[in-house]
């Protein structure tokens, strides 16, 4: 039904469509940031935090203020949103806004299972998880030996378990394979999401598959750059790879293929969109390549917002909101540890 | 409430006028100044140093401190709500406290609270697990009994069948029996608390965890338990988990531990049981001793603090709107006094004079401050003093959009026409008294209702209660013109003009019917009720008196953009647009006015519709049995040629003549700057603010003189056509009101039937409350407020000014977070 959005979105999308849009005009400005990093201490953040939306969330916090607490309380307003808008959704579009916290989810029972593998203890894991993740029986998670226990024990109530299906093996859990069960069931969750806004079809599927396909291939070239030097082999490398996006499939050849950054940056630059990345970075770099794939993350999330009567604005926003709240995370670090030189290392201007 | 008494007498035509005034004050009394300031209410600061983040202010550690106060302040708050004390014992201004004072007094008391809170808090837990301790002993038993019970049952049905020495009995079931206790495994076992919601899940994770070797009971609590981690009320389930193994029982605690699930142990031996039931019944009441005097001694201090907490919140918002404004001021070069600006009404000058003066005194500081005039072309802001009968009709014109500084002011004339017509629409007495005693009964209260809060509803009932009591007294008057009374007829002002000729006539036709008296002499004679043709001639009558009602408010706007263009001295205004547009409007509209009018006076039967149509349609063509006076025809050409030319009138010369004068201006502003070179600090501070004016876009202005010129003549028509919702409103209203009086309450009477008759009276009462009254007024009012937005306003109110808010401290305590 592409182009006729407009007739029929507004009776079940249109308020909160509405919502979203409120939302984000909430989000920082680049003079917010400017300010925020001029400031001396961590009661200077909260203040001007304070004339901004987290104030409320901010507002109780007695005095001497730690990092996390900031952070804490600045996801605890992104989840306060995302419930509301949740609780309001109706089909599909609620389906939709769960799928955005798979990926969550996933963060989510890797570092339980790897915190458990070095004998961390749960309930200090289950605070560093992302509340958007959390789901019922996260803490069973630390029972499980094998990956096959995992499943079998946890997550086959959970949404996860459809992507389960290829990860399943009763090999002891290990750093390595929990990194490959990671990559692997994000995998099969963006092409799942990929199909599942495919279906949805008109203009949300016209800029999700655009945003799904810039993180596909982040990814992937994440990976490859992760996997050099370790014993993953071609064929392994290749398998983690999403099957979609820009670089699908000759691109997804050349990066399985790659053995330093200068290749991956050689099979990169063939793809004008990824050039303008890799033309900012000097030859053998790749500690800033993160930061600039963040940036050209949030131009396109922003873009999102240039069009109506799509799902993908509450995609973008939560994404924004991520972005924003890692950012108030390091501006506040690099204040709490007197590193303010470093300040503009990592943020990301939003607008 | 002196200073009231002293202002000038009520202005509402024009805002005050205000000036930009310049404060100098010495820094170690600029805090008192400032407070007295907000006492005062009269001074709206400019905020000098917009540019500076917040914290990089002057003080910025001030408002810290009071942020952090008012943290603690919440705190306190909460402890009470929570404890159920109510801050709003008001007490008297007593003690005056300090702002260190009490800093450091509510450091103390938030230290004192925090720490009695721990300690309940770890005494409440173990409460509360000594409770659920006690719990999982009474419930688990009981499974235990039963399982026993069970065991038995079972046991003796074995043997019996044993006895009967049936052939179905199992033959290795004895050997199984006596076999048991040797060879069983020893079954060990969990008990505890798993809250319900997660109680399923919890069961199917053991269950796949062991692979199904356990087995599990659960016993459902009926009351809610306090959990003693969270603290709240959870609905749980007991459940005793039985296993074989040590690795299963690794597991199955660990899934506990993930569940939340809390484990108590569980004696196996009977007698051990009760023992322990004793023992934490014993501790069980101790601890509640001990948690009691906690709570007596946390409660009497919490009172302590309730009696002065408004007191001590009142004060630190104060604190933190004077550090506020005083963020607001630049501090000078020589740090020592810091620099204001803001705008003050001209009325105000003395008595901000006077408060400086007091400030300075009071603090006993060597220099005073200084108040000075400053000249600016910036727009002043828009101040209206209003009392509690006008502010609602103020409120209406703002909420269009706030006067341009000095502009004629609609809401003068809104506080008579805005009632006025919303009583056109909805002309009934009786509703009207109705709605007049709702109102009284706000009016009568007002002094007890405006300290209370009410609901969202009630709230702009209240706030409007001014206003509806104007509409209702209107609406009885119209009420009493339509001869309405929930539209029964009355004949109040003496009798009917007309009668029956005989006696054969029937009601419902004016056939019959004479004049045999002089005319009714108020309003619509009662005997057209009821007739045929009641509602031609109510809607003939009601549609004229629209236009005519329409026209002349009308007519008014343009008249206040007249007086607008006077006041501003813009001749422009004056002749290349008010002048043409009172032509145009007048010489179509004015003219039809004119000719209801001489058609109420002579009689005529002249067809006004016709008259009006075939003015435009060919002018010269004869009016026939239509002519209302001599010279009709000569008097419309003359209107309708007048009516051409206005319209270009009203579009060519003015954005012309400002071209004109643009260029003139510029010309002679070229040369003026060369010679004054002099005293160039106030040259070039009217300079900065006349720079807006400077860009003049020949284009945009012609544009702009062409909309307005296309609706202008566009609105004359539709908006007097708009007028007519004055008549159809009114004729909804009193259709409406009659269908409800002969459908309901007459067709209930003539059922004869006491019962159908307070049905019927029930239905009529909720109707005419639902519907006619409060339904009708809100349409009603909403279409008084588009007449009044649109089709009055649009013809002179300009509405681009901005509000007064001065720095007031009455403000501050209403803003309940």
């Amino acid at each position: 039904m592409y182009g006729f959005e407009a007739l029929t979105f507004n009776i079940h999308g249109g308020y909160l469509e509405a919502i979203v849009r409120g939302y984000r005009s909430g989000l920082l400005t680049a003079a917010d940031y400017n300010n925020l990093c001029q400031c001396e201490t961590l009661d200077d953040i909260k203040m001007h935090l304070s004339a901004t939306e987290y104030g409320p969330y901010l507002q109780n916090e007695p005095s001497p203020l730690h990092t996390t607490t900031i952070v804490e309380k600045c996801t605890l307003k992104l989840v306060d949103e995302y419930k509301h808008m949740l609780a309001q959704a109706t089909e599909p579009l609620s389906t939709f806004l769960e799928y955005i916290t798979y990926g969550h989810m996933i963060d989510n029972v890797v570092l339980i299972v790897t915190g458990t593998l070095h004998e961390r203890d749960v309930q200090e894991l289950l605070e560093k998880c992302h509340p958007l993740g959390m789901f019922d029986s996260i803490a069973t998670l630390a029972v499980a030996q094998n990956m096959r226990e995992l499943y079998r024990l946890v997550l086959v109530d959970t949404p996860l378990a459809p992507y389960f299906s290829e990860c399943i093996t009763s090999e002891d859990l290990d750093d390595m394979n929990i990194e490959i069960m990671r990559n692997t069931l994000y995998k099969a969750y963006l092409e799942d999401f990929y199909r599942f806004c495919q279906k949805l079809g008109g203009a949300t599927a016209e800029i999700m598959s655009d945003l799904l396909a810039f993180e596909a291939d982040r990814r992937a070239v994440n990976i490859t750059i992760n996997s050099i030097g370790t014993e993953l082999t071609r064929d392994d490398r290749r398998k983690l790879y999403s099957n979609f996006g820009l670089l699908y499939p000759y691109g997804h050849e050349e990066l399985a293929v790659c053995e330093d950054i200068d290749q991956v940056r050689a099979a990169m630059e063939k793809y004008p969109p990824y050039q303008s990345i890799f033309s900012k970075l000097s030859y053998g770099e790749s500690q800033m390549l993160d930061k600039a794939f963040y940036e050209e993350e949030v131009k396109r999330l922003c873009l999102a917002f240039e069009q109506q009567f799509h799902y993908g604005v509450f995609f973008a926003y939560m994404r924004l909101r991520e972005q924003e709240i890692r950012n108030l995370m390091w501006i506040s670090e690099c204040v709490a540890q007197n590193q303010k030189s470093r300040v503009h290392d990592s943020v990301v201007f939003i607008f | 409430m002196t200073a009231a008494r002293c202002w000038p007498s009520m202005d509402m035509l024009r805002s005050e006028p205000m000036q930009l005034v310049q404060l100098i004050i010495p820094i170690e009394s600029a805090h008192r100044a400032i407070s007295y300031l907000g006492d005062l209410g009269l001074f709206q600061f400019k905020d000098l140093n917009a540019e500076k983040s917040p914290f990089q202010r002057t003080y910025a550690t001030q408002i810290k401190r009071c942020g952090e106060m008012a943290r603690k302040l919440r705190f306190l708050r909460d402890q009470m709500k929570r404890t159920g004390f109510l801050s709003s014992s008001w007490s008297p201004m007593g003690t005056n406290v300090n702002l260190d004072e009490l800093e450091v007094k509510l450091g103390e008391y938030e230290a004192e609270l925090l720490e009695m809170n721990t300690n309940t808090e770890k005494l409440q837990r173990s409460y509360n697990e000594l409770l659920e301790y006690k719990l999982v002993l009474e419930k688990a038993s009981q499974v235990f009994y039963s399982a026993e019970h069970n065991a038995i049952a079972q046991h003796r049905e074995v043997e019996q069948a044993l006895g009967e020495g049936s052939i179905d009995s199992p033959l290795l079931l004895e050997q199984e029996m006596s076999s048991e206790p040797s060879k069983q495994v020893k079954l060990g076992f969990v008990s505890g608390l798993v809250a319900r919601e997660k109680s399923m899940t919890f069961e199917r994770i053991l269950f796949r965890s062991t692979r199904g070797n356990v087995y599990h009971r659960q016993v459902v609590v009926e009351e809610p338990v306090t959990d003693p981690v969270s603290g709240d009320k959870v609905e749980k389930n007991v459940f005793v988990v039985f296993y074989s193994g040590e690795r299963a029982k690794n597991k199955i605690l660990k899934i506990c531990d993930a569940f939340g699930a809390n484990r108590y142990p569980f004696p196996d031996d009977i007698g051990k049981q009760y023992q322990m039931i004793t023992e934490v019944s014993g501790k069980l009441s101790e601890l509640k001793t001990t948690i009691d005097i906690g709570q007596l001694h946390r409660a009497t201090l919490l009172q302590s603090i309730g009696y002065e907490f408004e007191q001590w919140n009142l004060l630190v918002k104060k604190e933190k709107s004077i550090y506020h404004t005083l963020n607001m001021l630049s501090l000078d070069v020589t740090k020592k006094c810091l620099v204001g600006e803001g705008w003050c009404p001209t009325f105000a000058t003395n008595q901000i004079q006077n408060v400086l003066n007091r400030a300075t005194v009071d603090s006993n500081s060597q220099v005073g401050a200084i108040f000075q005039v400053l000249h600016t072309k910036d727009s002043p802001p828009t101040y209206f003093r209003t009392n509690k009968f006008t502010s609602a009709f103020q409120e209406i014109v703002d909420a269009y959009g706030v006067a341009k500084y000095q502009e004629a002011n609609p809401g003068v004339y809104t506080i008579v026409t805005f009632p006025f017509l919303f009583a056109v629409m909805f002309g009934d007495w009786g509703h009207g008294i109705c709605l007049f005693l709702a109102t009284l009964y706000f009016i009568l209260r007002e002094k007890k209702l405006s300290n209370q809060k009410l609901g969202d509803i009630m709230e702009m009932a209240f706030g409007g209660r001014y206003v509806i009591m104007m509409m209702a007294l209107f609406s009885i008057y119209t009420g009493l013109i339509y001869n309405e009374f929930f539209s029964v007829p009355f004949e109040l002002f003496g009798r009917s003009a007309y009668d029956c000729r005989d006696s054969t006539c029937r009601e419902a036709s004016t056939l019959g019917l004479i004049k045999v008296r002089h005319t009714y002499p108020f309003g619509v004679d009662p005997k057209w009720h009821g007739t045929r043709s009641e509602l031609p001639f109510l809607n003939s009558l009601k549609m004229k008196m629209s236009i005519l009602l329409g026209v002349v408010q009308m007519n008014l706007g343009i008249i206040l953009s007249y007086y607008n263009a006077k006041f501003f001295r813009n001749d422009l205004n004056v002749w290349y647009q008010f002048v043409p547009q009172m032509i145009f409007l007048n010489s179509l509209f004015g003219y039809l006015s004119l000719l209801i009018i001489v058609k109420w006076c002579t009689g005529s039967q002249a067809d006004l519709y016709h008259v009006m149509i075939y003015m435009f349609l060919s002018p010269t063509d004869d009016l026939g049995e239509n002519q209302l006076f001599m010279g009709q025809k000569f008097l419309q050409i003359a209107l309708l040629l007048a009516a051409l030319v206005a319209v270009p009138w009203m579009l060519f010369p003015k954005p012309f003549l400002l071209k004109k004068q643009h260029e003139e201006r510029h010309r002679g502003q070229a040369y003026a700057l060369l010679d004054s070179t002099e005293d160039d600090s106030f040259e070039l501070e009217e300079h900065k603010g006349s720079r807006g004016h400077e860009e003049f876009e020949f284009s945009e202005v012609f544009v702009h003189q062409v909309i307005h010129t296309i609706e202008f003549v566009l609105g004359a028509v539709s908006n007097t056509a708009s007028y007519l919702r004055l008549w159809a409103l009114s004729l909804a209203h009193s259709e409406l009101s009659s269908v409800f009086y002969e459908k309901v309450l007459l067709l209930a009477w003539g059922f004869n039937n006491i019962f159908i008759l307070i049905i019927g009276i029930v239905v009529f009462i909720c109707a005419t409350v639902g519907v006619l009254l409060l339904m009708e007024t809100l349409s009603a009012f909403l279409h008084a407020l588009r007449l009044h937005w649109v089709e009055f306003q649009s013809k002179f109110y300009e509405g681009d000014g901005y509000k007064f808010s001065p720095f007031s401290f009455v403000s501050i305590g209403d803003d309940e977070e």
